[in-house]
């Protein structure tokens, strides 16, 4: 098996109304671009936001993409780059910004911080700060699901760095052998912090790791929203069939640094100006608007809402209290022991 | 009825699984073969393969597994072939599985079933007991039985409990200890210590294969009209501190004793816990009997060396009983 290249300019099944699915992905877009950019280039400036700060900057393509293809009892395992992921999932702004700023309003209540974040109710897993460390835990559900019966599948988000770790490569291989309905979904963003693609692998593409596992694998766009779609749709039909796990190397380019606190000066800035041309958001809405499924009114008016949500969310999160400190030693366990917890 | 520890493991996990649809064994060598101790000995042609799945040998994997199956309603119980491999998961075990409610009120009610201990000459990587590791990891349970009818009720209560539960089992007592197991649905409550044998002059507390090197070592002292009794910990996280400390108070005297080395280990911050609460009541220091600081050796001289025995017990209770 090698890796598919699909056409990207191929058409969308005839059940899907196109317009309608560019504007909620663009709506998703601006959305995710727009909190983060709130995020990273205000309220972690302001000081309002201590620590890590990872943002999806140029890559929303991918989660949205992949997002709106995901039905709602799929279980999703985010990157720290794919809060697009939250939204379509109904969360509100307002919990993302207290979960930044470490309130009770938050989805962890100050207990972690940033895209560390989920909530098994809306089938979206935490992640961890060990890059990959999702991947097993993913084949993990997707057996789970397939264990009962379930029509449901397990979607996996990560970058091209994650892909050197061992718990990736356990974790395709375990899911292929399981035959386990996993979509994988690389974002290759061509760094792991510092670290450029050719000091990460030797090989070409993170999709020929794939047919490595006996499993399909695709390149993407990944700066072109419908392109992803319809990948994640390919991908999803293939797993939701029983076939087993399907790979979706998306190639982008992460447009910040690893985090707030880094200028990525390592980055030649040609490569900025190349792919900022790239956009993935003022491609889609070009092409709306010249096909105009949009007006540039609607847009801008798109935008204002948003920016309006943010404004809201972001002063309810401040409002949010910071945890009390009595509730330090709540929920290490369901039930401690007749001890409780030691140390304090 | 009598059974051996081993059985007793068996026949918890098989109960459990004609109990709840929901229960599923995942691990190395597992199904067909049976697990390298036989543990899951015929469960493959009674669960079929969907319940009982043979992994590649991929620890991560197969903890990370668990706990995504954990997310989505089942009760895993994973299996590390050997003690000593359950460093391949520990990212997963340390980092995700234990970490999770804490964080974002996910529970992971999964059981990681690791066979530890010396004594069968298994060398450096098949004999280790990495259980202070998972000790010093909030978040986690760390159980170890001694007896078979207590493999049975905490396998049993694991596999309930939803909080990962890291389960040593000794080797060496697969099918050397054999004791009375209660007919019927019972469990042993997790976090709960038991005194194993009454006494009055000196406590040993201690828990998996040393229970009964303590016990051999108390009827030689009885003989010596050393009166000793064990806490058997059963639970190492969290820590029976009230049953320790009631056995301290009464007896005054303490021998911490562990098969796992010394530095950084149980016993350490169990003898720690008896001086800050029970200082006033002891009349001598506490003592700590552990395997040297030494990676576990092959060759059965050295390895008889390292593991602590009746003698070493014997010897510091009687300069203890002195004090």
């Amino acid at each position: 098996m090698a890796a598919v290249k699909p056409s990207l300019t191929e058409a969308l099944p005839e059940s899907v109304p196109e317009a309608g699915l560019a504007r909620r992905a663009l709506y998703y877009m601006v959305l995710q671009r727009e909190v983060e950019d709130r995020i990273e280039r205000k309220l972690y400036r302001q000081g309002k936001i201590l620590g890590g700060c990872y943002v999806g900057r140029g890559q929303e393509a991918i989660c949205v993409g992949v997002g709106l293809v995901a039905e709602p009892d799929d279980v999703l395992f985010p990157s720290h780059r794919d809060l697009g992921l939250f939204f379509i999932r109904g969360v509100h702004p307002r919990q993302v910004f207290a979960q930044y700023m470490g309130r009770t309003g938050g989805f962890t209540r100050g207990r972690d911080g940033n895209m560390h974040m989920g909530d098994l109710n809306l089938k979206l897993v935490a992640i961890i700060s060990a890059m990959a460390a999702s991947v097993p835990v993913a084949a993990g559900a997707a057996l789970a699901l397939k264990y009962r019966g379930s029509p449901n599948i397990a979607m996996v988000f990560f970058g091209d760095g994650a892909t050197s770790r061992g718990d990736w490569h356990e974790g395709i291989n375990l899911a292929a052998v399981q035959k386990a309905p996993l979509v994988l979904i690389c974002n290759n963003n061509q760094y792991a912090y510092s670290t450029p693609l050719d000091r990460q692998m030797a090989c070409a593409h993170v999709a020929d790791r794939g047919p490595a596992y006996g499993v399909p694998a695709e390149i993407v766009d990944g700066n072109d929203v419908m392109a992803v779609y319809q990948a994640a749709r390919r991908a999803a039909g293939y797993c939701r069939a029983g076939l087993g796990p399907y790979l979706i190397e998306c190639k982008t380019f992460r447009m910040t640094g690893h985090s707030a606190h880094d200028g990525a000066d390592y980055v030649p800035q040609r490569l900025f100006e190349e792919w900022g041309d790239k956009d993935p958001i003022r491609r889609v809405e070009r092409e709306m608007l010249e096909r105009c499924w949009i007006a540039r009114e609607e847009v801008d008016a798109m935008y204002a809402a948003v920016q309006a949500e943010i404004d809201e969310a972001v002063a309810w999160a401040e409002a949010s209290p910071l945890p009390d400190p009595a509730t330090l030693l709540e929920d290490v366990y369901e039930t401690p022991g007749p001890g409780g917890i030691a140390g304090c | 009825m009598l059974m051996t520890y081993l059985e007793a493991i068996r026949q918890g996990i098989w109960e459990e699984m004609e109990r709840d649809p929901n229960v599923f064994l995942i691990g190395e060598d597992i199904g067909v073969y049976g697990g390298a101790f036989k543990v899951t000995h015929g469960m493959l042609d009674r669960f079929g393969a969907r319940r009982v799945v043979d992994t590649p040998i991929s620890e991560s994997a197969i903890v990370g597994a668990a706990i995504g199956a954990g997310f989505v309603g089942l009760r895993p119980v994973a299996e590390m072939q050997f003690a000593d491999f359950i460093t391949c998961g520990f990212d997963q075990i340390v980092n995700f599985a234990a970490k999770c409610r804490y964080r974002w009120n996910a529970p992971v009610p999964i059981v990681i079933r690791a066979p530890s201990g010396g004594g069968i000459h298994g060398g450096p990587f098949h004999s280790q007991n990495p259980e202070a590791w998972f000790v010093h990891t909030p978040g986690l349970k760390v159980v170890e039985p001694a007896t078979a009818a207590d493999a049975k009720g905490l396998i049993k209560s694991a596999i309930r409990d939803n909080d990962p539960v890291v389960f040593f089992e000794h080797k060496a007592l697969y099918r050397r200890v054999k004791d009375d197991v209660p007919e019927g649905d019972f469990t042993v409550p997790i976090g709960k210590a038991r005194v194993f044998r009454q006494g009055r002059d000196l406590s040993v507390i201690t828990y998996g294969a040393m229970v009964h090197v303590a016990a051999e070592a108390a009827r030689n002292l009885d003989e010596e009209g050393i009166s000793v009794e064990i806490v058997d910990l059963r639970t190492l996280l969290p820590i029976d501190e009230e049953t320790i400390l009631a056995s301290v108070r009464k007896t005054a005297k303490a021998i911490v004793l562990h098969e796992a080395t010394m530095t950084g280990g149980v016993g350490g911050e169990i003898s720690a816990r008896i001086t800050e609460k029970a200082f006033e009541h002891l009349d001598g220091p506490v003592v700590r009997i552990t395997a040297p600081d030494t990676p576990v050796p092959f060759s059965p001289p050295l390895e008889q060396a390292f593991l602590p025995n009746v003698d070493r017990v014997v010897e510091k209770a009687r300069w203890l009983a002195r004090y």
